[in-house]
């Protein structure tokens, strides 16, 4: 009887130990996995902000040839062409599981769009009006 | 879709843009440039719509209608005039969308691919934070901005006493609560950094006078850029980076002019510069001008002048915007140029209450854009003109900026209508402009102030050289 429970406790112990093992295993690999993406990331940063400054760079540079007759459109465009963060909102709204997230995309996806579609449209009908002389 | 196909169609969205900003250099190009705009924003909404763990539903679409419709209605309903106000509007929604997409990643960071929820990475917890906080001032920002150029009142607008201490405040508990959310992510600090920066925006815009809002108006383009940047790094997404820089960097250049325009810094200007002492200037400079004698005189001498005339160099400043004249300035300058005048329009980089707004409404009015010159352009012009014929200007054309260093405008560039044979002023009243000072053309000889709302002292005119001259 007691040599019975002896092997019984024995064989759980053995899986119980290989479980264990398993879940190490597993661990190590998470952690191997998340090292991996933080280093990465740390790259990712770095090239990310090399577009950024770069960006700035060619912004600074085009802005400046912008003619000054033109600064209201200019200001109309950029300002439609911002919300192109409408791609932030459509991830939220339909790329997340979360409920709020997902509510807080619409919204911003609503908002976007007025900007995106306003902001051309209405730089659309600024631009149309600037005429040459008629000769 | 593979992820790499997607960074190069978020490329060519970002390339689409710069050619958009490229096509404003000139009005040939500028109608192409905005297809390019459109053409990398279609781009971008596409490619996002098909990324592989995206569940595109038809709420999603018509969300987007919504927005799309209500944005085509307002542009096509909106006067030319009010143009300022209405970008002010539109930056207040992009910034509100800033914040509301880092609200839904902060809570769903897994499908941002930032990490698990309470344990978000340092880097991605400082773009978010960032962006939220300028989303936010940007947001409040604007409304501020665009209840100050609508003409509204209300306690809230007025500026309190001792602003400037309270903003600094204000301004270091925003740093503070930024860094405690970058270092613990914690859902608390984002709401309070939230409630904090859309006060500081609210704060930050009150004492500004509203003729300087062409510098706010700017500076919002501005933030509402760095906002969508700070997303960008969020989502990790070149397309949003590189426009919020080139937002960024335009708003910034636009408020340098204006700025460069007022010979003010940017700090003057946010700062409420001279706004708060105008009151008192103008009530001192009110009692001294009445004892000076003005030459005043009626349309119908006007239109003799102009009608001798060979030459006419028109300055239109916000006045005329605000009178709605620049249909009939158009008229009377089509009349001037049948008697055989050439007629030119000179701007001045502050003109009216956004940057360039002067020319978009001369344009609306069919006025050939190369009649229309900028202060550098023309300025060495005015000393062989006939006739400067000033509408709704005023410190734009004091020759105190240039004479007198006490003044509050020295040093602002001016454009030199002094230097014409006659200077014929259309304005209200005697009141003093924007800042405050008195300008010392009314009183010389070659003077002449034409009294009376903008528009009708055109329609006028029009009328005595057309019924004079047949």
């Amino acid at each position: 009887m007691a040599s019975t429970e002896i092997t019984q406790s024995a064989a759980q112990l053995a899986t119980d130990a290989a479980a264990l093992a398993g879940k190490a295993q597993a661990l190590a690999e998470h952690a191997a996995r998340a090292q991996q993406a933080a280093s990465g990331g740390d790259e990712m940063l770095a090239m990310f902000l090399t577009v950024f400054v770069l960006a700035v760079f060619v912004g600074y540079y085009v802005v400046w040839r912008v003619t000054p007759a033109l600064h209201s459109p200019l200001m109309a465009v950029t300002n439609a062409i911002s919300s192109v963060i409408i791609v932030g909102a459509l991830l939220a709204a339909g790329a997340s599981a979360v409920g709020f997230s997902q509510a807080m995309g619409f919204l911003a996806i609503v908002l976007a769009s007025v900007n995106i579609v306003g902001g051309f449209a209405v730089t659309q009908r600024m631009l149309s009006k600037f005429k040459k002389k008629q000769k | 879709m593979s992820p790499t196909l997607s960074a190069l169609l978020y490329l060519a969205a970002s390339v689409a843009f710069i050619m958009s900003l490229r096509g404003l250099s000139s009005p040939e190009t500028a109608r192409a440039g905005n297809f390019w705009g459109i053409a990398g924003m279609a781009i971008a909404i596409v490619t996002t719509l098909v990324q592989p763990n995206m569940h595109v539903s038809f709420w999603m679409l018509l969300a987007m209608a919504i927005g799309g419709g209500a944005g085509l209605f307002i542009a096509a309903r909106i006067e030319m005039t009010a143009l300022p106000q209405l970008v002010a509007a539109f930056h207040s929604l992009v910034g509100l969308a800033a914040v509301l997409v880092a609200v839904a990643a902060f809570y769903s960071p897994t499908s941002f691919g930032i990490g698990i929820p309470g344990a978000i990475k340092l880097g991605s917890l400082i773009e978010m934070g960032l962006g939220t906080a300028i989303g936010a001032i940007t947001f409040s920002g604007s409304i501020v901005a665009f209840a100050k150029l609508q003409g509204l009142r209300s306690p809230a607008l007025e500026p309190m006493p001792m602003q400037h201490p309270i903003n600094a405040a204000l301004g270091a508990t925003c740093v503070v609560l930024l860094v405690w959310f970058c270092l613990t992510g914690d859902e608390l600090a984002l709401w309070l950094l939230i409630a904090a920066t859309l006060v500081m925006g609210w704060f930050l815009i009150i004492p500004i006078g509203g003729a300087d809002m062409p510098v706010v108006v700017s500076m919002l383009n501005s933030y509402s850029g760095w906002a969508a940047c700070g997303i960008g790094f969020t989502l990790q997404n070149t397309a949003l980076i590189v426009t919020g820089a080139l937002v960024g960097s335009s708003g910034a250049i636009l408020s340098y002019v204006m700025c460069r325009g007022m010979n003010r810094s940017i700090f003057n200007v946010i700062l409420g510069g001279f706004g708060t002492d105008a009151g008192a200037g103008a009530a001192a400079g009110g009692a001294k001008k009445e004892q000076r004698p003005v030459k005043a005189g009626s349309a119908e001498d006007a239109a003799f002048i102009m009608k001798n005339a060979a030459s006419v160099i028109i300055v239109p400043g916000y006045g005329m915007a605000v009178a709605q004249a620049q249909h009939a300035l158009r008229e009377m300058a089509d009349l001037l140029k049948k008697e055989g005048a050439t007629v030119r329009y000179a701007i001045h980089p502050v003109a009216g209450r956004m940057p360039g707004h002067m020319n978009v409404l001369l344009a609306e009015a069919n006025v050939p854009y190369d009649e229309v010159l900028e202060l550098d352009e023309i300025n060495r012009d005015f000393a062989q003109t006939d006739v400067a014929f000033v509408i709704g200007a005023n410190d734009v054309t004091n020759p105190a900026a240039k004479t007198d260093p006490k003044s509050p405008i020295y040093g602002m560039p001016i454009l030199d209508v002094e230097k014409a044979k006659t200077v014929l002023f259309v304005k209200r009243s005697m009141a003093s402009g924007y800042a405050g000072v008195d300008n010392e053309l009314f009183f010389r000889d070659n003077t002449m102030m034409l009294f009376g709302d903008a528009k009708k002292v055109c329609e006028e005119i029009v009328k005595s050289v057309g019924g004079g001259g047949h």
